[in-house]
């Protein structure tokens, strides 16, 4: 591969960054140009929809073409903008209000038609710009204007909806871990599919530190779980930890892995086409177990545009004075 | 302004000779007794023969109600005459009833001097029951003295094909040919044109071969039988001299679907048309989906807010967007419409209203969604609004609201109904489509380019595709700067924004033809129709004038902007009557916009006017100002 011609600021659009000092979001965003410039990516050829959210401004700070759209609809301005031209390289920016809530319908679609795009969710479990209220995948009992006394209803898990709308490329990354959030995106990009990759963002404003539990410095090793395809499911320091299917329990328990635990060969190797691992990876969470991080799942199979394109191209144009007379016409002489 | 004028051959003919007479022949039976199949039949035989003919599907909502209930009736009226036959007539003169449910709801809709005919082998104790008859009606007096046809059809059917070995029940699907053959003889029409469809629809198999045979059958017995008062359905009118040319029959969903066709040619885009299912648009969906062309791709969206902004997506990227709906569907676009009018993306929407609110009446037509058109947004969200006028002028109005669209950036809404999507009528086909006539211009030139620069003529920004280099910009719902198109809370700019985008609308009146009234220049009322009551209104003022009743007739086909010389034409009369199948809405447009006093003249049955209520109306204004 030759060098990158391109470089992180290249993708810059000068446009002044508005988002809270301290938001996760810039974070991403360095990750989103770096991995453009790794890519090389053309910016011309390269389009930024977004819906409406504090995620859904970041079209505006890139030096692409951007479509900041309307509330939870970028999925189905995006699948049009595919139809129209199949060559664009179309990455669609949510959040977890945008895309789970207001437009999970669309979003459920995007994921089964398995448009070729990639999906970044940013989910603080929070909606941020409506000043703070709790999002569909808020944990119970969060506290905000609009649950006072604690949010009800079980939370949505962005990774297992994809997974139950038949995404075909599943990942999840974290705002501060950019080095591996980059590899996952590139990864998203090589991926020929809707690629839909949920990244866990802290907002500082109204949710800050939700994701602490797994994310402080302190405790990441130990509750992180790196997948890598046909590598072992281990984590923990030195990798001490390891998963294994619990039979009876049909379900995930984290091990100790080797002299005082379970053999090596017994933890469970990460295989990204079985989407019944994905979807127990998925479901992962504390205290008992780590959060699974990187390519969960990854399965390519047809493309919407693609097959849209083939069945009418399979077929020749009938010129329109033809197409009118396929039925019983007759003739009026002067 | 220097952007050039419709073509004239755009614009639907202005004279017209509409037929006032004719014969009006309804069909009516069960919704699974091929009703909507028959009446094609007899339209076909007459367009054919060379009559005008206009046609009036009526079907349930439901797909298949209970067999020999009321409210699984299903009818088709066709209207045959010589001309422009512009309705599909208001009594029926034949009333065809396959069963007592059909004789039940259709019996008081016809003509006293009508001809009933019925098939008499239907009425069995069961059937008559199911449809609520105490007595055989064909027994009893109940009929009137109506002149009756009663031949047993079922059995002479299951007679005639015999030799075919269907069974009861697969001859007894053959009946609706027997009727079409006997009414295409008491049309005085011949058999070759149904034979010719039997043949290609169902080839040298038993099934075609006992449809042929129920068809000359049923041709054979009225040859043989006396029918009372035959001569009634003669039509007296003198025969028309149609223009040269080749003709076939269309319905508004198929002339959509062509005009969206010649559209992508004329503009050489590809045409992206993205709809959800919904009564009465879906047709327009099936039409274009069966022709799949390489430049007009659908998309059947996931939700009628997907199928919006699927098409918005389309057009930012450089093709045109299409979405279709009925009203309900169109409501749930709203907020995507209002992103199209902030963009600055061409787009076109098809309307075809049916009778509401809510479900309403979803397979009936109306002319009530005019206002949501107009107004029915957020914000300050001007849009450009057209209305076909018949099945055939929506050919050449999908072509228009494509050019508007594109050459004005800005979203075009059709509003048709389910009237105009569904009745057909003769049609001339067109001149060849100029393939690039229209051609749609992309900004390619990165020198000075700014995403809100206006052109200064018709104030439209220009179009640029993504995958352009040197191009790149960010456009969004948020308010943008007049020019640069940067992200603006400035309240000036939002002044001057709304300024230009409510002016970029207005200015597409420079481009239309000036509203003319039809009629004579001294009249002093004035009916003004916009949508499918054209057809009905220009008849209606051909029996006026027959009869010495003047009035002048203007017919609205821009509805937004409406055009420049409206004002002054409206203010040329002392009566001014719109009547609209609606409660009055473009009525209170035409008050507000130029301080008319127009009187209303509404009607929300969820059918079109009848010619004789017009009639009526207009007379009756007419003397008050004469």
């Amino acid at each position: 591969m030759n060098a990158p011609v391109r470089v992180a600021r290249d993708y810059e659009s000068g446009q002044e960054v508005r988002w809270c000092p301290g938001c996760g979001d810039y974070a991403i965003l360095r990750a989103v140009q770096k991995t453009l410039a790794e890519l090389d990516a053309d910016p011309s050829n390269t389009v930024f929809v977004s819906g409406i959210g504090c995620a859904a401004r970041l079209p505006y700070y890139l030096a692409t073409y951007g479509f900041h759209t309307i509330h939870g609809r970028a999925p189905a301005i995006a699948t049009g903008l595919k139809l129209a031209n199949p060559e664009l390289d179309v990455w669609l920016v949510t959040g977890d209000g945008d895309g789970l809530s207001i437009g999970a319908g669309h979003l459920m679609h995007l994921l089964r038609r398995n448009l070729n795009c990639q999906v970044l969710l940013f989910n603080n479990e929070a909606y941020g710009l409506t000043k703070g209220q709790y999002s569909p995948t808020s944990r119970i009992g969060t506290v905000t204007p609009s649950s006072p006394a604690g949010s009800v209803g079980d939370p949505v898990s962005a990774c297992r909806f994809a997974l139950g709308s038949g995404a075909r490329f599943v990942a999840r990354g974290i705002d501060t871990r950019i080095a591996e959030l980059q590899a996952t995106l590139s990864a998203a990009h090589a991926f020929s599919g809707t690629a839909f990759v949920e990244i866990l963002q802290n907002c500082i404003v109204y949710n800050d530190g939700v994701f602490a539990d797994f994310t402080e410095r302190s405790v990441a090793v130990e509750r992180q779980l790196h997948v890598v395809h046909g590598e072992p499911l281990r984590f923990g320091p030195d990798l001490n930890r390891g998963l294994i299917l619990d039979r009876d329990a049909f379900a995930l328990r984290a091990v100790s892995v080797g002299a005082d635990g379970v053999p090596e060969e017994e933890v469970l190797v990460h295989d990204q086409s079985n989407r019944a691992l994905a979807t127990l990876l998925a479901t992962m969470e504390g205290p008992d177990l780590p959060l699974a991080v990187g390519v969960l799942f990854a399965e390519e199979g047809p493309v919407f545009e693609a097959e849209v394109r083939d069945q009418v191209e399979e077929r020749g144009q009938l010129p329109l004075s033809d197409l009118l007379r396929r039925t019983s016409t007759w003739k009026v002489s002067p | 302004m220097r952007f050039r004028l419709r073509e004239t051959t755009l614009q639907p003919p202005a004279n017209l000779t509409p037929s006032t007479g004719g014969v009006v022949v309804r069909f009516a039976g069960d919704s699974g007794d091929g009703i909507q199949l028959s009446g094609m039949r007899l339209t076909m035989a007459a367009a054919l023969g060379g009559k005008g003919v206009s046609t009036l599907p009526d079907f349930p909502a439901e797909i298949r109600a209970p067999a020999g209930t009321t409210y699984g009736v299903s009818a088709f009226q066709l209207r045959v005459g010589e001309g422009e036959v512009l309705t599909p007539g208001d009594t029926p003169d034949v009333l065809v009833a396959f069963n007592p449910a059909s004789l039940k709801t259709n019996l008081s809709d016809l003509d006293r001097n009508g001809l009933l005919v019925v098939d008499s082998g239907t009425f069995t104790a069961r059937s008559l029951k199911k449809a609520g008859y105490d007595d055989n009606p064909l027994e009893a007096d109940t009929l009137n003295g109506v002149r009756t046809l009663a031949p047993d059809i079922s059995r002479h059917t299951i007679d005639a094909v015999k030799e075919f070995e269907l069974g009861q029940k697969g001859s007894l699907r053959c009946r609706n040919m027997w009727a079409v053959g006997l009414t295409l003889w008491l049309l005085d029409r011949d058999t070759s044109e149904a034979e010719h469809w039997i043949r290609n629809r169902f080839g040298d198999t038993p099934v075609g071969n006992a449809n042929l045979a129920a068809l000359k059958a049923g041709h054979a017995y009225g040859e043989t039988t006396e029918v009372p008062g035959l001569d009634l359905l003669q039509t007296r009118e003198t025969p028309h001299d149609w223009a040269p040319g080749e003709y076939r029959t269309i319905t508004g969903a198929e002339a959509l679907a062509f005009g969206l066709a010649a559209a992508a040619e004329r503009t050489g885009l590809d045409i992206v048309f993205c709809a959800y299912p919904i009564t009465p648009a879906s047709t327009l969906l099936h039409q274009l989906s069966a022709m799949r062309r390489r430049n007009v791709l659908t998309f059947q969206a996931e939700d009628e807010i997907g199928a919006a902004c699927a098409a918005i997506g389309a057009s930012y990227g450089g093709a045109l967007g299409v979405t279709s709906s009925s009203g309900p569907g169109i409501s749930l676009k709203a907020e995507a419409l209002g992103l199209a009018v902030a963009v600055e993306l061409p787009l076109v929407v098809v309307n075809s209203q049916r009778a509401g609110p809510s479900t309403g009446m979803p397979t009936k037509t109306e002319q009530a969604d005019l206002l949501q058109a107009l107004y029915g947004r957020h914000g300050e969200a001007p849009l450009v609004v057209l209305a076909p006028r018949s099945p055939s002028d929506c050919y050449t109005t999908a072509i228009e609201a494509a050019g508007i669209a594109v050459r004005h950036m800005t979203p075009v809404m059709i509003l048709s109904d389910a009237f105009i999507a569904s009745t057909s009528e003769p049609w001339r086909l067109p001149e060849p489509v100029i393939p690039g006539a229209e051609a749609a211009e992309f900004r390619t030139d990165p020198e000075h380019y700014e995403p809100f620069a206006r052109d200064p003529d018709t104030l439209a920004r220009a179009w640029v595709k993504p995958g352009t280099p040197g191009l790149e910009h960010r456009i969004g719902g948020l308010e943008k700067s007049a020019g640069s198109g940067g992200i603006s809370y400035d309240p000036d700019n939002h002044q001057v924004m709304n300024d230009a985008r409510i002016a970029k609308v207005a200015r597409v009146a420079c481009a239309l033809p000036p509203a003319a009234a039809d009629g004579p220049e001294d009249a002093s009322l004035c009916v003004v129709t916009w949508g499918s009551t054209f057809g009905v209104a220009r008849e209606a003022l051909a029996h006026c004038r027959a009869t010495g009743t003047v009035a002048a007739h203007i017919h609205l086909r821009h509805l937004h902007p409406l055009p420049a010389n409206l004002g002054d034409l409206l203010a040329s009369y002392r009566k001014v009557l719109v009547p609209e199948v609606n409660s009055g809405q473009l009525v209170r447009v035409l008050r507000d916009r130029f301080l008319v006093d127009a009187e209303s003249l509404p009607k929300v049955t969820g059918k079109p006017f009848r010619v004789d209520e017009l009639v009526g109306a207009i007379e009756s204004r007419a003397k008050i100002v004469s």
